[in-house]
């Protein structure tokens, strides 16, 4: 049994199909859906959306939103989301650096959420991305 | 008759016009294509968005303090979201929005309203400076494939203000991209929201998590951002064909202007030569 998994963006269609089970953050901790999961909205936390179908799991960086759940189909609508392969590594490092510096340093009241909701996106990104560099080592390694 | 040396002098000119022109055009012209790849791709997450929040605007069980953001309350004052461009040139864009902008604020004060307007762009923040200055806070220099890390601001504003009761009612005013040579300046109702039918498709019964007030809070949010953000791209779509029609208007008429000239030109010249054949043949005449 498959469950269809929409995942949309205000800015475009990210990822529309069917997966065996999907992993997501919810605001309330993690939660896997499967086909067949009771109606549920659900807020979602800064967080990794795992699409997992047979023995392949896709990474999805998420910056909060909210999940649809159907027997049948989940809807997600993300703030923001990129795929593990889109993250660009060294912007994330250079972000992750910025916001603990600032944190660090004497920065008004006001702005320590923005700053400590950076850190917490960057380093998202960063244990994301790193998935993506695990999964392209592994067909070498299966080969051999 | 006019000096050739004037005329040529002209021509010359105008030929840089018209290259100047034709380059804008070709810009307007890429610019164009990126921003109306962009026009349909906010719709799946509107669409979602929209059934989502009528869903939960009409469980029997929501608090009265969500029922503020999606019921109508008196309106005393009324707030405009004018979406414009940072630069000029392009034709009647810029106007044809100022003229809509201008009717509707003197309708709503015709009914005793009290109106505000929150702008994007400089030329409605000038215009409105200059002539109406009810501006409430301005945006400038967006981007020309704007995301929502771009409008974000400018949706906390509009729902802050909404909250607080600084505004009863909210419009948007943008320039809606209908084709590449029609673009038609719109009035959009923003908040609050009407709530339309939910498709068929949404469960009865949900299970919220952490409570249907939090998640509704979400989608609001994103719903009313992925708004301002499809205002914003239809009038950037709108603005660069608006701006590419108008240039390739002006290459046009440049064009027009040399043939013109050219031919005075040429006339100018023969007649000199003509006058020049004259002087000599009388010349020679009047020697015999």
């Amino acid at each position: 049994m498959t469950i269809q998994v929409d995942i949309v963006t205000p800015e475009r269609m990210l990822f529309s199909d069917e997966v065996d089970m999907v992993t997501l953050p919810g605001s309330d901790g993690q939660m896997g859906i499967m086909a067949g999961h009771a109606p549920l909205l659900s807020t979602l936390d800064i967080g990794e959306i795992m699409l997992h179908r047979g023995n392949e799991v896709e990474y999805i960086a998420v910056g909060g939103g909210v999940v649809e759940v159907r027997p049948d189909k989940v809807n997600v609508l993300a703030d923001v989301a990129e795929y593990a392969e889109e993250i660009d590594i060294e912007r994330a490092e250079a972000a992750l650096q910025r916001a603990k510096e600032s944190l660090a340093s004497n920065i008004p009241a006001e702005r320590r959420p923005v700053m400590a909701a950076a850190l917490r996106r960057s380093s998202l990104r960063l244990k994301v991305a790193r998935h993506r560099r695990r999964r392209r080592e592994r067909p070498s390694f299966d080969g051999g | 008759m006019a000096n050739t040396r004037e005329i040529r002098r002209r021509i010359r000119s105008v030929k840089n016009i018209s290259q100047v022109t034709k380059a804008m055009e070709a810009v307007s012209a890429a610019k164009m294509r990126k921003a109306q790849s962009l026009v349909t791709s906010t719709r799946p997450y509107a669409q979602h968005a929209s059934e989502v929040l009528s869903y939960i605007a009409r469980l029997p069980s929501i608090d009265s303090e969500l029922d503020a953001l999606i019921q109508i309350r008196p309106t005393k004052r009324v707030g405009i979201l004018l979406v414009t461009a940072d630069r000029g040139l392009a034709g009647g864009f810029t106007s044809n929005v100022l003229r809509l902008t201008a009717s509707f604020m003197r309708e709503k004060r015709a009914e005793g309203l009290e109106v505000e307007v929150v702008t994007v762009g400089r030329k409605g923040r000038d215009w409105l400076l200059r002539y109406d200055p009810v501006v409430r806070a301005e945006f400038m220099n967006m981007p020309d494939s704007p995301t929502t890390y771009d409008v974000s601001p400018i949706a906390r504003v509009l729902i802050d203000d909404y909250l607080q009761g600084v505004f009863d009612e909210i419009y948007v005013i943008y320039t809606q991209f209908v084709n590449t040579i029609k673009q038609e300046p719109v009035v959009e109702k923003l908040l609050p929201i009407e709530p339309v039918e939910p498709s068929i498709a949404m469960a009865p019964d949900y299970i919220f998590e952490p409570s249907p007030e939090a998640v509704f809070d979400r989608v609001l949010y994103g719903f009313t951002e992925v708004q301002v953000l499809q205002a914003l791209i239809e009038s950037i779509a709108s603005e660069h064909s608006a701006r590419m029609v108008a240039m390739r208007n002006a290459t046009d008429a440049a064009l027009d202007l040399i043939d013109s000239l050219t031919l005075t030109y040429n006339k100018a010249r023969q007649e000199g030569i003509t006058n020049e054949l004259m002087d000599i043949i009388g010349g020679t005449v009047a020697l015999e």
